[in-house]
């Protein structure tokens, strides 16, 4: 250690301004910036041939062919119909796994008989279940819209179980005083204190149908962003294949955005 | 009225306190090799503010329980007054906070009512009138977590009082508010009960608060919960908690349940220490 010189200076007022844009307001900017800038970079290496455009077409060709597929429909019949399958695949998954999860976390006894099973079938890949899904209900709707349910039932089931036997046991004892009635500790209790963790499983579940989606109409459909990806890929169409993929992340991001208001309106004691 | 409301405990014969709302026969609890109340006999009259204070652990929270109807007894009997037709035997006011985060003030307040499927017009006037006996009017659209833990402590008064029961339960309903809170909550306490002298079995580890608000105090012993003994407090009602504490009745009281409880606490803290 050498020795330490001290040297008296003024001290020195530090200048603090407020900050021209709020912490937030960055974060909000950035939010937006950044895709922008790799698509500018994309576009960029692009036309300069620094990557290959078969595989990677310019994002101004992509959107030529996104601009095409509107005009002539096919982008919005296709967006429609996995819409649809999404939609119908959502409830037919996750309000049987509301009642199915909510009621294990009330029951001891049905706990036990059911969550075994759930055990041993949640760690099948979903996907893989696509062959039996169609033997079973045939090439038409009813196979997609299972596959979907299959998707959000499982991440929709478990969190709705964690979330009940997560509220707190005063309040259940808080219902049993004042004689609440099984259907009444379900509905005043059960299902209020179990919501946010049962959000989580909801979008973890609709993230999960947005895939399966995808791939059943893949295999066994004419119609939807599956088989628009797929198609794409047989006509060997790169730019089509990409608007599905943009389509898709569109989809799933605006279902993000549902989803959180959703949440805003059924957990309004989080609101701060 | 006033020279009435000194109750005298045993003595049954003071017109209001001829029935009882409460008779225990012989209560035992027991978890497993664990004995947490051994054979308790206990007759409590309707109308008494009656309080409990023990050490901790020594079984009081597992009383009320029973009472409650939230636990079984392992032995005895308990017998509570039938409540008249449409009526809650009982209703509880919790340790601690158990008024839904998810329902707003007016909803919790309202929730016995509710369960019972009273008549809309009746529980908007009996939810009103406690919320403006709380002073929580002003709140009712307000949830939990946007109120004081006094303030919740006072939605959950108000959620048992709403329920209109026959017998109130209290477990230590302000063990976890600071000395201000506490002493306002008291005040109120004793105001709301003063228009209905509801039977009350009420829960404290504090002496000063078993004198303020008792009829009849029973001091516990330390584990197993057994009686040790009953003392009765003959100050007036309508009490006012900043005049009483200069009263030398009070003191007088304070000291004598503090002399009793003493060794039990002591004995409460040798079981503790010899278990840890």
């Amino acid at each position: 250690m050498s020795t330490t010189t001290t040297t008296t200076t003024a001290p020195k007022l530090v200048k603090r301004s407020a900050p021209l844009f709020t912490e937030k307001a960055r974060e909000r900017v950035m939010a937006i910036v950044s895709p922008l800038g790799l698509l500018l970079i994309w576009e960029i290496a692009a036309r300069f041939g620094l990557i290959d455009t078969r595989f990677f077409p310019a994002p101004s060709s992509i959107g030529g062919t996104f601009m095409e597929l509107v005009r002539s429909g096919e982008l919005w019949a296709n967006t429609a119909a996995s819409l649809q399958r999404l939609f119908w695949g959502c409830l037919a998954g996750g309000i049987p796994a509301l009642l199915l999860g909510i009621a294990m976390g009330l029951s001891r006894g049905l706990r036990v008989i059911v969550e075994p099973l759930i055990a041993a079938t949640y760690p099948i890949p979903k996907s893989s279940i696509l062959p039996l899904a169609l033997l079973v209900f045939g090439l038409g709707e009813p196979s997609k819209i299972f596959m979907v349910a299959i998707g959000v039932f499982f991440p929709v089931v478990i969190n709705a179980t964690t979330g009940v036997l997560g509220i707190d046991k005063i309040f259940l004892d808080v219902g049993h005083n004042f004689h609440a009635s099984r259907w009444s500790m379900f509905r005043t209790i059960a299902l209020p204190g179990a919501m946010p963790v049962i959000m989580t499983g909801v979008r973890l579940g609709v993230g999960m149908g947005l895939v399966l989606i995808a791939i059943a109409e893949m295999v066994g459909a004419k119609s939807g962003l599956g088989y628009m990806i797929w198609s794409a890929w047989e006509t060997f169409s790169v730019e089509q294949m990409y608007v599905g993929l943009f389509v898709i992340a569109i989809i799933g991001f605006v279902l993000t955005l549902l989803l959180n208001e959703l949440e805003r309106v059924l957990v309004p004691w989080r609101r701060s | 009225m006033e020279v009435a409301l000194a109750d005298t405990g045993g003595a049954i014969g003071a017109g209001q306190a001829q029935t009882a709302a409460i008779r225990i026969d012989g209560l035992v609890k027991r978890y497993g090799p664990f004995v947490a109340i051994d054979h308790l006999s206990l007759e409590i009259p309707r109308g008494q503010f009656f309080v409990i204070v023990g050490p901790s652990g020594c079984g009081k929270t597992t009383l009320l329980r029973i009472l409650a109807g939230l636990d079984k007894p392992s032995e005895g009997r308990i017998e509570t007054i039938a409540p008249a037709a449409g009526r809650p035997g009982n209703s509880m006011v919790f340790q601690g906070d158990s008024i839904f985060p998810w329902m707003n003030v007016w909803d919790n307040a309202a929730y016995g009512l509710r369960m019972r499927g009273a008549p809309k017009a009746e529980i908007a006037e009996v939810v009103g009138h406690y919320l403006d006996r709380t002073g929580l009017r002003r709140f009712a659209k307000s949830y939990p977590h946007q109120l004081s833990g006094g303030m919740r402590q006072r939605v959950s008064i108000a959620r048992a009082f709403a329920n209109d029961p026959e017998i109130l339960l209290m477990d230590e309903p302000f063990s976890a508010l600071d000395a201000q809170n506490k002493l306002l909550l008291q005040e109120e306490l004793l105001r709301i009960w003063e228009e209905h002298r509801k039977t009350v079995v009420f829960i404290t580890h504090s002496v000063d608060e078993a004198v303020i608000l008792g009829d009849r105090i029973m001091v516990m012993t330390a584990q197993p919960g057994r009686i040790k003994n009953f003392v009765d407090v003959t100050l007036p009602r309508p009490r006012d908690v900043l005049e009483l504490q200069r009263s030398p009745v009070y003191a007088e009281l304070v000291h004598t349940i503090w002399s009793s409880l003493r060794d039990e606490v002591n004995r409460a803290k040798r079981q503790a220490e010899g278990e840890g």
